[in-house]
């Protein structure tokens, strides 16, 4: 099997000279195939972007190996690779007073081969907004033109960082309908999220950073199967006598079809690989303790349930908006 | 030919993007030319403006009336004592004469405008009682077009502008490109970057044509400012100064993150200039000591080139070493500009 791109042993220390460097990356080992869409999944400055900035060739890595399409960033390949990888990088802003098509153009004439600039306005359907000035476009429809430069090139290596942050729903499933396009055509995704949804629909392989490493690598599926059972039971517990209900973790454990307990706020969350054996013993288990259910609900594991189970963390807003 | 040239593109995005911008074209078109104007209006060259005399009320003062009837020279008018002592006072006259067997000439000697007329009147009074000049004169009045400031001036505001230009059309596009993170996603394309930096200086040079237009038809129409020497040797001066003060903008503009980073650097890059440099009068002014400093500065030499084929109508190879100098700014703030520029 051929590889889009690899890295091994990166490390990334920003601001070395300074009192108090900043490790970005602490030995990130990566292998990215050719044909998939690869996942980089984790919070704010876990080294996602870092990553994906040192793979395109604008960053340094402070030390590993890097390799892209076969080629390395060394002065000499630098535009062979160049010209068959496209970019869409965070919060660039493209002139306000140029038209898309005058910007879709521009990004084509700097490569040898690609798609005509009004095939690529339809891909992205911008068809209607192709002649406006960019500064007349809504977030989505900016973020579809960054995209859509980043396709002009037709790059058999495709570089997406955080393509759908901010965006509403709709501009979100425009967005994974043309990502989706590029694995039909069987060429290769990088896309990096921090949307756990995002990476289970888009990609075949993620790999969860945390911290400047990778701590989970595989399908989305294998990724949920590890953490064992694909259900998620959550539930409080309040006691008849009216007293706060003490119960330990082992008390859920021993339960039949459950693999894994923990505490989720006030009460529990489970994981399950066959609810309708774990549930009745559930109740029956409270019922013999006098306690009672206050709430339940049951879900599919979602990679957010890996991230917990991995890292301990929740990758909740207030932690991406903090970093 | 290539459907999407690199050069092309780049260089009609320049194009696009500047003329989209109405303030981009008032800075650079609008703005000189309403400051041609305003100056030329300040600095016109007047008339000779009368001479304001007031005649104390008295029986000889229609005598007097009379015989200055036919010198254009005053504005005559005849008051009481006490009118007369006012207007003086309050600068309406400039003279107050008293008719009697002595004229008594009362005005105040500390203002020129009353001097002058103490002078003049007195000259035009005597003559007019007969008395006889023992050598005989003839005026010939040489105001002429290209000794008048408004000729000095056009030069120096063509030089402004086109060091204004430079600096803020490189500058600030390349600063406000790195600010909206474009430069980086530019880099991260297979572009050249000299295709990048070539379609600047070539969008430079051809925003100096307008802008040569402008200020130059603009003191012709407006002011009667004639162009004594040659229109291609004045164009060819303006784009080696415009491509000079480009390569100055690129390297002011190198590692600047911040519009207000950018904007600052300009203004001290260019406040010397603005001073030193003989826009609004000449630099000679200064004494000997600064002339090495101020001879050094590129639009020194821009300003003095122009003004030379402009005003005196001196030729291109009187201009080489001036044009050299003003090459030598432009060359090495590129070549500098280029060894520490940063993309991202």
């Amino acid at each position: 099997m051929t590889l889009a791109a690899c890295c091994r042993d990166l490390r990334k220390r920003y601001d070395a000279k300074k009192k108090n460097p900043v490790d970005a990356l602490v030995g990130l080992d990566l292998e990215v195939r050719t044909g998939e869409c690869f996942g980089l999944l984790g919070p704010n400055g876990a080294g996602k972007t870092t990553t994906v900035e040192i793979l395109e060739g604008l960053l340094k890595p402070t030390s590993g190996h890097v390799e892209v399409l076969g080629r390395k960033w060394n002065g000499r390949e630098d535009d062979d690779i160049r010209q068959r990888i496209g970019i869409s990088l965070q919060d660039t802003r493209l002139s306000d007073k140029l038209t898309p098509r005058e910007t879709l153009s521009l990004f084509r004439s700097f490569y040898n081969q690609g798609r005509e600039p009004d095939d690529v306005i339809r891909m992205v359907n911008l068809n209607e907004k192709a002649d406006a000035w960019i500064v007349k476009l809504s977030g989505g429809q900016k973020q579809r033109l960054a995209v859509a430069c980043a396709l002009v090139g037709d790059p058999e290596l495709l570089f997406l960082d955080e393509p759908t942050t901010g965006l509403d729903p709709q501009s979100r499933r425009e967005l994974w309908d043309i990502i989706r396009e590029q694995r039909t055509r069987a060429r290769t995704t990088i896309i990096t999220t921090h949307y756990m949804d995002e990476a289970q629909r888009l990609c075949d392989r993620v790999a969860v950073v945390d911290h400047g490493k990778i701590i989970a690598l595989g399908s989305p599926d294998e990724l949920i199967r590890r953490i064992g059972g694909e259900h998620v039971v959550e539930f409080d517990l309040i006691r008849h006598d009216g007293q706060s209900a003490d119960v330990d973790i082992d008390f859920f454990t021993e339960l039949p079809s459950v693999n894994g307990a923990r505490p989720e706020g006030d009460g529990f969350s489970l994981t399950v690989t066959q609810p309708h054996l774990a549930l009745p013993a559930l109740i029956n288990k409270l019922q013999a303790r006098n306690l009672e259910l206050a709430r339940l609900t049951t879900r599919h594991v979602s990679l957010e349930d890996v991230f917990v189970t991995l890292t301990g963390r929740r990758l909740t807003d207030e932690e991406i908006s903090s970093n | 030919m290539k459907k999407y040239h690199p050069t092309r593109e780049l260089f009609l995005d320049r194009m696009r993007t500047f003329y989209r911008e109405p303030e981009a074209i008032f800075w650079t078109y609008g703005f000189p030319l309403i400051l041609t104007i305003l100056l030329g209006i300040a600095f016109r060259n007047r008339q000779p403006e009368l001479i304001d005399v007031a005649i104390e009320q008295s029986p000889a003062a229609a005598d007097l009336q009379r015989r200055l009837a036919d010198n254009d020279e005053f504005n005559l008018s005849v008051l009481d004592p006490q009118q007369c002592r006012e207007h003086l006072r309050l600068g309406k006259v400039a003279i107050v004469v008293r008719p009697g067997d002595v004229l008594d000439y009362q005005y105040d000697p500390t203002r020129p405008e009353s001097a002058m007329a103490r002078a003049k009147l007195d000259d035009a009074l005597q003559r007019a009682f007969g008395r006889t000049d023992p050598t005989p004169v003839k005026n010939t009045e040489v105001t002429e077009p290209g000794a008048r400031y408004i000729d000095f001036l056009i030069p120096g505001l063509l030089g402004m502008n086109l060091m204004g230009g430079g600096l803020w059309g490189v500058g600030f596009v390349v600063t406000d490109m790195r600010v909206r993170k474009l430069l980086r996603r530019l880099i991260a394309t297979p572009m050249k970057k000299t295709d990048f930096l070539f379609s600047l200086i070539a969008g430079r040079l051809v925003f100096t044509i307008p802008e040569l237009l402008f200020i130059l038809g603009g003191g012709l129409l407006l002011f009667n400012v004639r162009v004594q020497g040659n229109w291609i040797t004045i164009t060819f001066i303006s784009l080696v100064g415009a491509v000079s003060f480009a390569g100055l903008g690129l390297l002011v503009a190198s590692r600047a993150e911040k519009i207000e980073t950018i904007s600052g650097l300009m203004n001290l890059v260019m406040l010397p200039m603005w001073l030193f440099s003989g826009i609004f009068f000449s630099s000679e002014r200064f004494p000997d000591v600064f002339q090495p400093f101020i001879q050094a500065l590129p639009l020194t030499q821009l300003i003095d080139a122009l003004r030379s084929v402009i005003v005196e109508g001196g030729t291109l190879i009187d201009q080489s070493a001036r044009l050299l100098i003003l090459l030598a700014w432009g060359g090495i703030s590129f070549l500098l500009a280029l060894r520490i520029f940063r993309w991202t």
